[in-house]
């Protein structure tokens, strides 16, 4: 008894710095709607920057003033980071400002591994805190009594300062209603700036604060930045209490679920999270999402099907690419069908994003399950190779079908969540179900048949297959399904009342847009020979994203374009570096500010600035 | 007509790919009340909007007080005392009455009349009592007030109001005309726009008319009034 007791006291101990990096993402995004990607790194520099200034400085100031200092310097680098970089995007498609803060997470990730080396970083005790007492009979940290007490003292302090201050009342407002803070008067270019500063500063007191409990290492943040999205979600985002007593019920969770489940307990998080959202679309204590003002201007330019001219030049450019492994050698041919495999999960997810206005930031399940489907139709049921990427289709599809009859129930960063973890749960299926998965080990042997056997004609195949697929997807975008579809994206109140159903029109967009992700993934496995759970990571369903944003949301498939680019690019600079992600991540940065409306988005945004669509001065 | 309060010059605006406004020009001289009329979806409320910069796409010529303020976003624009009122309400729900009065307020201004709290709730006696009460839980026409007195807190020199009487109860309209009229005779510039006539009558000298995005007829009220063809033409009433 005593032990469980103890269990749950060490939950809340957690829950406390998990709570002090959820509130400051949910407080930044509640006010500038940003998906703020960079907190955990944030907090892992908090946890870096604490253990040497305690080092430097902790003789002479103090322990507790260092860490303070350290949540500050964290802070500082926030505010640059926002004023550099975010202040020139809020004006951009939603979602941009999260390729922008990923790639930042991607940049302090290698920085950091640059400074403070590989090793973890073991700080010291907390001065006055370094025993334990006993806790019916089991000793238990002080330091942890501490936390405990602190999560409710910041929870009481943050809720002052809202409540009671103009700063507060002039957040609370432009959290509602931006447009209408700016016509008053009111700057809220400060007013952001010092939100994202009060966020990050929590998150870098939460990482400096951890010194005493754990070393600092480099998958401190990647871990936080998942469970923080979590707890945030489930509390109801922009809710600071909500995310309190999310908090506490997903570390208690944690904590007993390692009981249970040892090695997927965070997958447990996931599916009350997923149970959450289907009962409750907001979260505990969150508030329906205001219907989200368009941005007017955010599409470039009408979307049209090609006309001879496009699809000359898209004729054109298979024919070419066909071309390549005559003069090319294997391992280039490898690449490019890898890039090829990437250019249509892309597609897919360009499709569901741009084309529905659905963010799913779990694609990644239904190329996985595309993959899995694929190698265990071939491997355990020894199934050839062309009815093994059937079967992977259908797998995807099913999945699709489940996971998306529940998404669709709901929109926005909820619906993003959702996919999100729906992506996790397939996740741990994958690791976690070893008699058909492998679990970590994977799946091997996935070769292709012996006729598509040489590189080069594997290649050929995933072109035709590629192409085949991305045409179709454009077409039906341009069908009266993918209207509906659109139609849903500007505007669900007015596409509801002319009769299109919300909800079947977009759960077809989902499945549609999973199979043909299923695809990418079936010739993924067959490309690699292999499959192992990284086929579903999270890391690939931001890939995704990243590729779509970098080609341009407001375009009808700039998402392919994204895709050539940057999978070319990252692995080019893979072989070349090891600190791939610091220069991906400043390439994107650079890429983020130069072309907001995406790759192809700037390169249509220009054509039509030639060809001058300008404000007329005679009526239509 | 002496030192223009507000002069708009060709202004022209568009919601992606589709333009609303059509050269839009027009003046409002201190001290003056200007009505803008026209249908639903003429551009009354994109003309306001276009006016105060919340319209990502527009052009043309904005000079307020003597200042081109035509690049200027829009918080700067209301800081230099342009106050705008919107046609719906857009109170926030979650702040309390007072606290929405507080998000609109701005130091006071040497050629507009300076407005207190206590002024305010002089005027629109109802929101005094629900000075406490979030602005989810007060009825339509406290709201309406509401938006106007929090615009009011900024001390603007020029007032745009948008549609001020629609879908409020003939109780409350008398009351908003009682406090346009005080307004005008604390000094403020008006340019309210309306579809209902007789409101339009009561408070503003000048009238422009607009349609399909351009500015149709402009003249005083007498003249307006001289012209039925105008008021069929464009207004239905
Ligand atoms: N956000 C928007 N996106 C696209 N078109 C819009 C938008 N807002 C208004 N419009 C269009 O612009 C035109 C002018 O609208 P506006 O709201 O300025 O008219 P209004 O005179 O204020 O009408 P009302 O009396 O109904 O308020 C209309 O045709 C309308 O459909
Ligand atoms: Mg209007």
């Amino acid at each position: 008894m005593s032990f469980y007791f103890v269990q749950f006291v060490t939950g809340l101990a957690s829950a406390s710095s998990l709570f002090l990096v959820a509130s400051g993402l949910s407080i930044i995004f509640g006010v500038t709607r940003v998906v703020n990607f960079a907190h955990g790194a944030f907090y892992m520099l908090g946890a870096y920057i604490g253990y040497t200034l305690i080092d430097r400085l902790g003789a002479g100031v103090g322990f507790w003033p260092a860490i303070g200092l350290s949540a500050f310097a964290v802070a500082a680098i926030g505010t640059l980071i926002e004023m550099l970089l975010l202040r020139r995007i809020y004006d951009a498609p939603e979602l941009f400002q999260l390729l922008a803060t990923f790639a930042v997470a991607l940049v302090v990730e290698d920085l950091a591994l640059l400074i403070w080396g590989p090793s973890d970083l073991l700080g010291p005790r907390a001065p006055g805190f370094k025993g334990a007492i006993d806790l019916l009979g089991q000793p238990f940290p002080t330091y942890d009594l501490l936390l405990i007490a602190l999560a409710p003292l910041v929870l009481a302090l943050i809720w002052l300062i809202f409540r009671r201050t103009t700063w507060g009342v002039l957040v609370r407002a432009a959290t509602q209603d931006r447009e209408m803070v700016a016509a008053l008067g009111v700057n809220q270019k400060w007013l952001f700036t010092s939100v994202f500063a009060l966020g990050v500063f929590l998150a870098g007191l939460g990482g400096a604060l951890e010194l005493p409990r754990q070393a600092a290492n480099h998958t401190m943040d990647l871990q936080v930045i998942t469970e923080a999205l979590v707890v945030v979600v489930i509390g109801g985002l922009g809710s600071v209490p909500g995310t309190f007593l999310a908090a506490i019920i997903v570390s208690e969770l944690n904590a007993f679920g390692i009981l249970v489940f040892p090695k997927i307990s965070i997958v447990l998080v996931f599916l009350v999270m997923a149970i959450v959202l289907i009962v409750r679309p907001w979260g505990l204590l969150g508030r329906a999402e205001a219907a989200a003002r368009t941005a007017s201007g955010a599409i470039i330019s009408r979307w049209r099907p090609f006309g001879a001219p496009g699809r000359i030049a898209a004729a054109l450019a298979v024919a070419f690419a066909a071309l390549l492994p005559i003069a090319a050698g294997n391992y280039f041919v490898g690449v490019a069908t890898e890039v090829l495999i990437f250019m249509l999960y892309a597609a897919s997810l360009h499709f569901l994003l741009a084309g529905g206005g659905l963010a799913s930031f779990g694609h990644a399940a239904y190329f996985g399950l595309g993959s899995y489907g694929a190698a265990i139709a071939l491997k355990s049921f020894g199934l050839g190779m062309e009815t093994a990427i059937v079967a992977g289709i259908v797998l995807g599809l099913v999945g699709a079908l489940v996971f998306g009859w529940f998404c669709v129930r709901l929109s926005g960063v909820y619906f993003a969540m959702l996919t999100l973890a729906f992506a996790q749960i397939a996740w741990s299926i994958a690791y976690q179900w070893t008699d058909v998965t492998g679990g970590d080990n994977g799946i091997i042997g996935v070769w292709p048949s012996a006729w598509a056997a040489s590189p080069a004609r594997f290649y050929w195949l995933t072109l035709a297959l590629s192409a085949g697929s991305i045409a179709l997807l454009r077409a039906i975008t341009f069908s009266p399904f993918g209207y509906a579809l659109r139609a849903l994206r500007d505007s669900t109140l007015r596409a509801e009342t002319i009769g299109i159903e919300r909800r079947r029109v977009q759960w077809m967009g989902f499945v549609i847009a999973g199979g043909f992700a299923a695809l990418a993934g079936a010739l993924y496995a067959f490309l690699k020979g292999s499959v192992f759970p990284d086929n579903i990571s999270i890391s690939l369903s931001i890939d995704g994203l990243v590729m779509v944003l970098l080609g341009g949301v407001g375009t009808v498939s700039g998402g392919v374009v994204g895709a050539a680019i940057y999978r070319s690019l990252s692995i080019w600079v893979i072989s070349h570096t090891d600190y791939s992600r610091l220069v991906l991540g400043a390439l994107i940065i650079v890429l983020v500010v130069m072309f907001p409306k995406g790759l192809v988005g700037a390169f249509e945004a220009w054509r039509s600035a030639r060809t001058g669509a300008r404000l007329q001065g005679q009526s239509p | 007509m002496s030192a223009a309060k507000l002069s708009v010059a060709e202004l022209r605006a568009a919601y992606g790919q589709a333009q609303v406004l059509f050269d839009v020009s027009l003046e409002i001289a201190a001290g003056e009340a200007v009505a803008l009329l026209g249908r639903n979806g003429a551009g009354k409320s994109t003309t306001f909007r276009a006016i105060l910069g919340l319209i990502a796409r527009r052009s043309g010529r904005i000079v307020f007080d003597g200042e081109d303020v035509s690049r200027l976003p829009a918080y700067e624009i209301a800081r230099r005392g342009l106050g705008y009122v919107p046609e719906d309400r857009r109170i926030f729900s979650d702040l309390t009455v007072e606290e929405n009065l507080q998000v609109g307020r701005q130091p006071p201004r040497s050629n507009a009349p300076t407005w207190t709290l206590e002024r305010l709730f002089a005027i629109f006696p109802n929101l005094r009592e629900l000075r406490g009460r979030a602005g989810a839980r007060i009825s339509g026409g406290e709201q309406q007030m509401l938006t106007i007195a929090r615009t009011l807190m900024g001390n603007p020199s020029l007032l745009l109001l948008d549609e001020p009487s629609e879908g409020l109860a003939p109780r409350i309209v008398e009351q908003m005309i009682e406090a346009i009229r005080e307004m005008k005779r604390e000094g403020l510039s008006l340019f309210v726009s309306e579809q209902n006539l007789a409101f339009a009558r009561l408070v503003a000298e000048r009238v422009y008319v607009i349609e399909k995005g351009k500015i149709r007829f402009a003249g005083t009220m007498s003249e307006f009034d001289a012209r039925p063809d105008v008021r069929d033409a464009y207004l239905a009433f």
